[in-house]
């Protein structure tokens, strides 16, 4: 990539023209992101600087939408209901998922693809008709308008990608470690969880935060199923945005990036170990 | 015109008469009645008026919890979905008069015993005979008599110092530019925009029930479709107007008061042509035994004399009860008069309509589906 | 380890043939796979498929016609549209009957909004046609008053069509105070056999009173259609009298005798109905009940298609109802436009990623992934804040002098709102399956093309481009799937114009109430979204599926 030192002026001219531009595309990537941390401390209930922010004037600045996030309870309320819908939303796809992938990942499983295919069918059909095949079916069975109706749509929501990233773990494991377990008198169990189980951890985790945001992001699914005492935190951004417009939501917006990052970063970690792992494992 | 004889007797009543009654804090007790109760409203400055004046003092004598959900502007499809599903996930629903007729029509709202549901006036009056002409139909609980008209902003520099002082200012481009606002709704719009192409008042529902009326109604607001922000909640028209997103826009009177009073913004208020409505609770059908004797209890409270006017001291909007109209005078925290603020006050009625509710009853599907098609080609 | 019997058979550890052995342990392996996969199979299938399953029966659905007007679709079945005249008599009684049932429950205004789908102005008919329905036949039922005022009283109804059993339990009941429902109301033998419709017609009026109303039918006047059955079951059988006991046979006879005195009139539906109506005076409302009245209907498709069923056949929708055909084209056309500019955008990124030395290259791609973890919401309302007339990138250009202060760019509520908040939030999706699909392309290959003598373009356009093209066909197909069917953000920034289908099936749920209709374009844009997962899956591979 570097430019060689026969470099024609033109080829020169394009080289460095060529990174500005990716360097731009890269601006309009994360200036977005960026630009609402600094305005959700605008100490004004504008969405644009205010000229005391530009001149770095302290009293431009304030903490008090941060303030409003924290103490009052038209964000309180959907912050606890998102903070308890997700994680059982999570687990249930995690449990079941990780098994069905091991299950996926033996050798002769009949109707391979079309089981596949019905798993990984929640992340492909377009959230807009999940939610209105829920709303429909989940009215007659009396599911609609529920915790479990919100939490069952989002597990189900979340089992495609706990399938992709643990199958993704288990292409390279090697089952010979699991005939030496059991040629050591090891039953089934104990092997799944002594032999397997830290093996292919660093998927089944990478699983679990993606089934996780999914559900602590969603917001289609749970406008149509949810009850007015169920809202979840991006419900109460939805109807902010679409409604009552306030500074606060940016600073729930800075909140939820600091979670995404804190995601982001567990997420590489998982996969350097994840690879050292197998880079350890004789295939 | 049900609500002409009420809205003369408001406009006598807003004369101040101030000292409001002492009124007793005893509650009757609730039998086997359940402890939490979710409230559909419309958000807002309103909703806050509607906590300030008895929700929050409910909670506070009984210990209920209340949940509010800001979902008003759809409530007759949220109900008829709960209901569907036989799970009403709604304890009490706020909805403006035409609604509470569809659904009363179409069985998604109790009945109300008005005389045995509801509180009588401190002199004794029966409800029924103090809500009078408000009550539209059996299953609504009247609260206030609004209106909905428009905002501009005073300090569009290409108006060059004209300001708005007719409807059809909406209309004319050529001397207000700017970006409008109006409901995602036919509703008002059409009877705007008959009103602008020159249809008389008296003629607005003929034209409109006849061949080709409703499409005169979208021709003249093709005019200015691509000037419009489409609003579907209340909040949006000040929110919009405060960023200097639009320079006019239609929305209920009582956001515009919190808008100009409270928040202190460059608003101005166009009462030519408002429109007039009810707003008030029905109870759906389908509550369990408990939470049904909750939501009347909390209704007999909510709508007696003295919550209804303490409502009006936050938001400018009528009281729907005879008895409370003398209880109104000043604003709660501001003290100022509300009476300039008033849909009600004989200066803001000049020119007026009132919300046709039969025929929007009957004629909602069809001109939902054409206005709906209109808007999005 | 193994043997070898007599046979050939090759035998394992355990003295069984080998071949046998093999089968059973490739049988337990399949077992303990598909239990270990059972519980998620069938999870998915309950939470996900099944609704899926369910919108799809949605948009054929129709039992509200049938299940709303029994009696009518029943005499409609003789009548065809093509005689050009409305229907007889029969069929006028028929709907008065369900009607005054269909009112009283109040599903009159549900089957009126329904039919409305399919003939607008349906809606208005049946709610004011609902308000006079009790009315129709009263000169009939006035007329037997006027004979012998006992008519007018409820309980000589009950007393002369009431099974002799039912009426002492009423009785009972009665006494002991409404603590319990009422006994469901039983019609006499003698009834039955003797005025069969005035029968039928008032075991309607007394289930309808007791079940819906919660009313005992021995306090109210029945409905008029039940004075008419009695004068139409008498004249019909003028010696019913005689099956009744002595007091019944002289009201019955007078009754008999005013009506071939002409003193009771016959009773007319069909001019009530043109009164409260003259659409129903016209064969038109018919054909529509006609033609919906089958339990399953291809009427929402053919509306999610802009056509109408009529009874000449499948015909185009007016020009002012045709807009599901534009909707689609529209989520198709910025759909296109949004994959086209992440392609733009997403191409020279993932090649600058797949070029660069690894540690710059991982660092690059957090800018990347940080959009691709950021919640949605966050994003629209970043955009939603940054493109206001009074925001951001406004004032930056003002601020710049390259728009005037009154002359800011409308860049939200539109469609460059939808394009420009979309792409952003959808370019990870391109720059990922680019990026991978260069990273396996040898840098080696540009260099041996420049060595042959080829321009850089050259190079580029003749070598490296080809060998990228399964990236830019799986970048695109995966952004085309996810744009066509966004709904979050054409909802928050995309006004009137930039909105896509699935903002139309969202109001058809939420706010028009049109189940059906939203069923059918879902599924139509499922069955879209399908083939394009066809195309992915041939050309990626589903199990090829990366993440982050």
């Amino acid at each position: 990539m570097s430019l060689p030192v026969y470099a024609s002026t033109g080829q020169r001219i394009w080289h460095y023209a060529f990174r500005v531009i990716c360097g731009l595309i890269f601006f309009f990537l994360i200036a977005p992101i960026v630009i609402i941390i600094p305005l959700s401390f605008n100490a004004q209930d504008f969405f644009t600087f205010s000229p005391e922010m530009l001149r770095l004037d302290p009293a431009g600045y304030s903490l008090k939408h941060y303030q409003d996030f924290f103490t009052n309870p038209d964000w309180q309320l959907p912050l606890w209901n998102s903070l308890a819908i997700a994680p059982v939303a999570t687990l249930i796809a995690v449990s079941l998922g990780t098994l069905a992938a091991i299950g996926l990942s033996q050798s002769h499983v009949p109707f391979k693809s079309a089981i596949m295919a019905i798993l990984i069918s929640p992340m492909i059909v377009p959230l807009i008709i999940s939610a209105a095949g829920m709303y429909f079916f989940y009215s007659r069975v009396g599911l609609q308008g529920t915790y479990w109706g919100v939490v069952l749509a989002h597990a189900v929501l979340g089992i495609p990608f706990v399938i992709i990233t643990v199958t993704a773990t288990l292409v390279g494991f090697d089952r010979s470690l699991t005939r030496a377990a059991a040629s050591l008198g090891a039953g089934p169990v104990r092997t799944f969880f002594m032999v397997q189980m830290p093996l292919i951890m660093p998927g089944v985790v990478a699983g679990a935060l993606f089934a996780f945001i999914t559900s602590f992001d969603e917001v289609v699914v749970v406008l149509f199923l949810g009850a007015p005492g169920d809202k979840t935190l991006p419900w109460q951004m939805f109807t902010g945005l679409r409604e009552q417009i306030s500074p606060t939501i940016l600073a729930a917006a800075t909140v939820l990036v600091a979670i995404s990052i804190a995601l982001l970063i567990t997420l590489e970690v998982l996969r350097r170990r994840s690879e050292r792992l197998r880079g350890m494992s004789p295939t | 015109m049900t609500l002409k004889s009420l809205l003369s007797a408001t406009a006598l009543a807003m004369l101040p008469l101030g000292a409001s009654a002492a009124f007793a804090e005893d509650l009757p007790p609730c039998d086997n009645c359940s402890d939490s109760m979710v409230l559909m409203s419309w958000g807002g400055a309103y909703q806050a008026s509607q906590v300030a004046a008895y929700a929050e003092p409910y909670s506070k004598l009984t210990g209920v919890k209340i949940t509010w959900d800001e979902g008003s502007n759809e409530a007759i499809a949220k109900m008829r979905a709960a209901s569907e599903a036989g799970n009403m996930t709604y304890s009490l629903v706020d909805v403006e008069g035409p609604d509470s007729q569809r659904a009363c029509d179409e069985g998604l709202a109790e009945e109300i015993d008005f005389d045995k549901d509801l509180a009588a006036a401190p002199d004794g009056t029966a409800a029924s005979k103090d809500f009078g002409s408000a009550i539209i139909n059996e299953c609504f609980v009247p609260q206030i008599v609004f209106s909905t008209t428009f905002g501009y902003r005073t300090d569009v520099k290409e108006w060059n110092g004209k300001v708005p002082d007719n409807l059809c200012a909406i209309f004319d481009l050529e001397n207000f530019p700017g970006m409008r606002a109006l409901e995602k709704r036919p509703k008002k719009n059409l009877e705007w925009a008959l009103l602008c192409d020159g249809v008389p008042k008296e003629e607005l529902y003929t034209v409109l029930s006849s061949e080709g009326g409703v499409d005169r109604a979208l021709a003249k607001l093709d005019t200015i479709k691509d000037q419009v922000v489409w609003w579907s909640a209340g909040a949006e028209t000040p929110q919009l107007l405060a960023d200097g997103e639009v320079v006019m826009g239609s929305t209920y009177n009582g956001r515009l008061f919190s808008a100009i009073v409270e928040q202190k913004q460059p608003i101005g208020m166009l009462w030519d042509w408002q429109v007039f409505d009810f707003d008030g609770w029905v109870v759906p059908k389908g509550l369990d035994e408990a939470q049904k004797n909750r939501v009347l209890h909390f209704l007999n409270f909510a709508t007696d004399t003295q919550r209804l006017a303490d409502q009006a001291k936050y938001i400018s909007y009528g009281p729907a009860r005879a008895s409370s109209q003398p209880l109104v005078s000043t604003h709660a925290t501001l003290g100022i008069e509300m009476a300039p603020y008033m849909p009600t006050n004989p200066a803001n009625q000049k020119n007026y309509l009132v919300n046709n509710i039969e025929w929007w009853a009957d004629n909602q599907d069809e001109v939902e589906v054409a206005f709906q098609n209109w808007l999005s080609k | 380890m193994t043997e070898q019997t007599a046979d050939g058979l090759m035998l394992a550890a355990d003295g069984k043939p080998l071949k046998q052995s093999l089968n059973r342990a490739l049988r337990r392996q399949k077992l303990r796979a598909f239990l270990l996969i059972a519980p998620l199979l069938i999870f998915v299938l309950v939470t996900f498929i099944a609704p899926i399953g369910d919108m799809l029966f949605r948009s054929v659905e129709n039992d509200i016609v049938a299940d709303t007007l029994p009696r009518t679709v029943a005499a409609l079945a003789d009548w065809s549209p093509d005689s050009g005249a409305p229907p007889g008599e029969p069929v006028y009684r028929a709907l008065a009957s369900d009607l005054l049932i269909a009112v009283a429950a109040k599903t009159h205004t549900q089957l009126g909004t329904r039919l409305n789908y399919e003939d607008s102005g349906f809606s208005s008919l049946l709610r004011g046609t609902g308000r006079d329905v009790d009315d129709m036949g009263e000169d009939v039922g006035k007329a037997l008053v006027a004979v012998d005022p006992v008519w007018d009283e409820p309980v000589t109804w009950t007393n002369l069509l009431g099974d002799p059993a039912w009426i002492s339990a009423q009785a009972d009941w009665a006494k002991a105070g409404d603590k319990t429902p009422e006994p469901p109301f039983v019609p006499s033998a003698a009834a039955q056999k003797n005025l069969p419709l005035t029968a039928a017609a008032y075991g309607d009026f007394a289930r309808v009173m007791q079940t819906v109303k919660e009313d005992s039918p021995t306090e109210k006047r029945p409905w008029n259609t039940v004075a008419v059955s009695l004068t139409e079951d008498l004249k019909a059988n003028p010696s019913a009298a005689a099956a009744f006991g002595a007091d019944w046979q002289p009201r019955l006879s007078a009754v008999v005798a005013a009506e071939q005195g002409g003193a009771i009139p016959a009773a007319d539906f069909m001019a009530a109905f043109t009164e409260s109506d003259k659409a129903w005076g016209t064969p038109q409302p018919w054909e529509v009940i006609k033609t919906f009245s089958p339990r399953f209907t291809s009427g929402y498709f053919l509306n999610a298609v802009d056509l109408k069923m009529t009874p000449e056949g499948i015909a185009p929708r007016s020009e002012a109802e045709r807009v599901y055909l534009m909707l689609f084209l529209r989520t198709m056309v910025l759909s296109l436009v949004i994959t086209g500019t992440c392609i733009l955008l997403g191409y020279p990124v993932a090649w600058l990623l797949a070029n660069l030395p690894a540690r710059t290259a991982n660092l690059l791609m957090i800018l990347v992934l940080l959009p691709f973890w950021t919640s949605l919401l966050v994003r629209t309302s970043a955009w939603k804040v940054l493109l206001q007339q009074q925001g951001v990138i406004n004032d930056l250009l003002v601020w710049a002098g390259l728009v005037a202060d009154n002359n800011r760019l409308v860049l939200i509520n539109n469609q460059t709102g939808t394009i420009i908040a979309m792409t952003h939030i959808l370019l990870p999706f391109m720059i990922l399956p680019l990026y991978s699909v260069m990273k396996t392309i040898p840098p080696s290959y540009l260099r041996a093309a420049k060595s042959l003598g080829a321009t850089d373009w050259t190079a580029f356009w003749r070598v490296y481009f080809p060998q990228s093209v399964p990236g830019i066909g799986a970048g695109s197909i995966l952004v085309f799937i996810l744009a066509i069917g966004y709904y979050i953000t054409p909802e928050l920034v995309g006004g009137a114009k930039g909105v896509f289908i699935s903002n139309r099936i969202a109001y058809h749920i939420g706010t028009s109430l049109n189940w059906g209709l939203a069923a059918a374009l879902g599924s139509l844009l499922l069955v879209v979204v399908l083939v394009l997962y066809w195309v992915y899956d041939r050309i990626v591979g589903i199990d090829n599926v990366k993440l982050g």
